[in-house]
């Protein structure tokens, strides 16, 4: 939030010129009959995909060459805001003169871009997105029909979110190579959620299978486990610094009893562990003298330089003991 | 020719009250809390705007109407205050409210569910309306407050403030109504009907935005929203904003005086209106009974042309219109009145309301008409839902999984 964003703006002074062309007039809008297509010895395909009830649906007809399965003639019907029909539009007109084969490989994305006036401009409003995500899915329905073939076939990843066409494969190696605590981070990095916004958590406009919450989460949950495995595995070698706080706490423990403590109740004292804090230079070890050490005049100089030194050689040289 | 018809969004301001304003900017600009005679100088126009306040709702004058900045800060003030004075410092835990509140007063009670308050949200019968039978059976004794809107914002339907009022009474419930779309379009008599609170707001009635008031009857204790200075005997604080008060006071007046003869001349202008897209339209329908509406407000369905895709042509038109729907704003859910009424869901992503004025004129109401059937009919043309198009191939359509 802020200066600029303190006015929301119209939605519609975000359109590009060419989704407010093809709005008021789109070029493909309309039908293509099995008559038509008979006569020329076309393949007639027609694909709906979306639902009216979800406020945005569309129909995909092509003219196919089954000679040499090109999509000749595409024209679409739709029912849905500008965006929809503006990315329709452009949708069906992407599909005329490319294979069958090579339509599926259109996107949302491409078909947003061509709605660009400039290419660095977005065509449409981050929330509009959504509306130009099922023209990719019904080419893929349209293609599945003509194929013979269920159109999941054509996505070889699990894409979480459709309207910047991140995959889940994505998301988690991007979460995990970049330390990603935040959805706000996760957005930053892919853009998975930073559209429509369904993507993120359950209630938005459409339910999901997979939500940027939950994946953050296993993820994170996974590499907290993946650092208990190595912590475990860094204490086993006896590697100080990577140890968990339990594991230094017992640690340390384990060297004042071997080494320290002893001869400190020879001389009616001894001392407790209160809590270690990790910072970049320092390990800092809390303590507490008890007993005839509680007073001591040497328990802040000779006992406490010996009981530092003893831990810095047998633990780590990052440690510094200090008296509450 | 330009059309505005979202006056339930906000209304014109009157010349009028535009007039009575103007001195307030420039010639008796004092503080109204100093003493000396700059600020003394506006007593008399703000006093005058007090007694067209409580003239216009027939208001007692052992109630209060407090100056706001607008009826989202009354409805924070009544919500927020009774769960401070009634429930964190009483025995009460419960408010009771309905499906389609402004957000003010939805997102109020999210926030107080959030505190630990429950809240019972009310459905809404087959007329968008929630009757009073219903919110009787859903008074326990722990129930701090009832709100309930006077008229719904999106269909104009007007609620039964008085039989609720009644129920409130007798339960010993304190009552809140949001009048936003009431006051100025239909009476609002406050001796006739049990109140305890009501909120308005000046620019749905004429008047500048920016002002609103709140009613509290029989000057009810309500801990201050805004704490400060002791304007408005404490209740409110925050410097006077004296050409606004002004202006709200000239608009209740000039919305209110004569208000039955107002009405049928809004009235016969929206009725032509609907007559003729119900007539010259087909699947088309309105929502909620003319009677029971406010003679301003049509919300009407159109079977195959998705609302936003409308409100563009009628915006190319140069007519203001709106919707709730999906895509007219950020928000992408379909019209959550039109759902809780029972429409189905494609239904709900179709609504368009049109709002009057009194200063929509004949010649307007003959604009629209032209422009709207030509818009629907453009639209069909493009949509797949409407056209009489051959059955797919490949099977139905996928069926929508969106959240509600």
């Amino acid at each position: 939030m802020a200066k600029n964003d303190l006015l929301g703006g119209s939605l519609w002074d975000q359109y590009s010129n060419k989704v407010t062309t093809l709005m008021n007039n789109p070029h493909n809008q309309g039908e293509i009959t099995q008559e038509e297509c008979d006569a020329d010895g076309y393949k007639l395909i027609v694909a709906d995909f979306g639902a009216e009830s979800c406020g945005d649906a569309v129909r995909l007809y092509w003219a196919v060459d089954p000679k040499t399965d090109t999509i000749v003639k595409s024209k679409f019907k739709s029912f849905g805001c500008g965006t929809a029909i503006a990315s329709s539009d452009m949708m069906a007109e992407l599909c005329i003169g490319k294979t069958v084969q090579d339509a599926v490989k259109i996107t949302n994305i491409d078909v947003e871009k061509a709605l660009r006036d400039d290419p660095e401009t977005p065509a449409v409003p981050p929330q509009k997105m959504h509306c130009s995500v099922m023209a990719y899915d019904v080419i893929k329905k349209a293609a599945g029909l003509y194929l013979g073939v269920d159109e999941s076939s054509f996505e070889d990843e699990i894409i979480v979110c459709e309207c910047a066409r991140v995959s889940l494969g994505t998301l988690r190696e991007v979460i995990k190579l970049n330390d990603l605590k935040t959805i706000e981070q996760v957005t930053d990095y892919t853009k998975a959620g930073g559209f429509c916004k369904s993507c993120i958590k359950p209630g938005g406009h459409e339910a999901r299978e997979y939500y940027l919450v939950d994946i953050l989460a296993d993820v994170r949950a996974e590499m907290d486990q993946e650092k208990m495995r190595a912590a475990a595995d860094a204490g086993s070698h006896g590697d100080f610094e990577a140890m968990t706080l339990v594991q230094k706490i017992k640690a340390i423990d384990s060297v004042i009893d071997e080494s320290i403590r002893q001869f400190l109740i020879m001389d009616g004292g001894n001392m407790e562990v209160i809590d270690i804090k990790d910072s970049p230079d320092y390990i800092d070890v809390y303590i507490r003298y008890l007993g005839a050490c509680n007073g001591c005049a040497s328990s802040s100089t000779g006992t406490l330089y010996a009981i530092e030194a003893t831990l810095k050689e047998k633990l780590s040289q990052k440690i510094r003991v200090l008296p509450i | 020719m330009h059309v505005y018809l979202d006056n339930n969004a906000t209304t014109m301001v009157d010349p009028a009250v535009t007039e009575a304003m103007i001195p307030f900017f420039s010639e008796i600009y004092g503080n109204p809390n100093s003493l000396h005679r700059y600020g003394t100088a506006s007593h008399p126009a703000i006093t005058k705007a007090i007694n067209q306040m409580y003239k216009a709702i027939n208001a007692s004058d052992n109630d209060d109407i407090i100056f706001t900045s607008c009826a989202t800060e009354s409805n924070n003030w009544v919500l927020k205050s009774v769960w401070v004075d009634k429930i964190l410092n009483g025995d009460k835990n419960h408010i009771v409210t309905t499906e389609v509140e402004h957000p003010s007063v939805l997102s109020t009670c999210r926030f107080l569910e959030e505190q630990g308050v429950k809240v019972t949200y009310l459905p809404v019968n087959d007329q968008g309306i929630v009757e009073a039978h219903t919110l009787r059976s859903f008074i326990t004794d722990k129930t701090a407050l009832v709100s309930v809107m006077w008229a719904n914002n999106e269909t104009g339907m007007i609620f039964p403030i008085k039989e609720m009022g009644q129920i409130c009474k007798e339960r010993g419930v304190l009552f809140h109504t949001d009048a936003v779309q009431a006051v100025g379009k239909i009476p609002v008599d406050l001796q006739n009907v049990h109140v305890d609170f009501m909120s308005m707001s000046a620019h749905k009635f004429h008047g500048p935005k920016g002002i609103g008031a709140l009613y509290i009857r029989n000057s009810e204790a309500l801990t201050p929203l805004l704490h400060g200075g002791e304007h408005m005997g404490g209740r409110r604080s925050g410097t006077l904003n004296v050409p606004y008060i002004v202006g709200m006071g000239k608009a209740i007046e000039l919305a209110t005086q004569n208000i039955e003869e107002k009405m049928a001349l809004i009235r016969a202008k929206r009725d032509r209106l609907e007559d003729a897209l119900l007539a010259q339209l087909e699947d088309v329908f309105t929502v909620g009974s003319r009677e029971n509406r406010t003679p301003n407000t049509i919300l009407i369905s159109i079977r195959g042309v998705e609302g936003e895709g409308m409100l563009w042509d009628l915006n190319n038109a140069l007519i203001g219109a709106s919707t709730g729907s999906a895509c007219a704003s950020e928000d992408l859910e379909a019209n959550t009145v039109m759902l809780a009424i029972g429409a189905d869901h494609e239904l709900a992503h179709t609504g368009i309301r049109l709002s009057l004025s009194r200063f929509t004129t004949d010649a307007e109401v003959d604009y629209v008409i032209e422009s709207f059937t030509k818009a629907v009919a453009r639209l069909r043309a493009i949509s797949s839902s409407y056209a009489k198009v051959q059955p797919t191939p490949g099977g139905k359509a996928a069926e929508c999984n969106i959240h509600h």
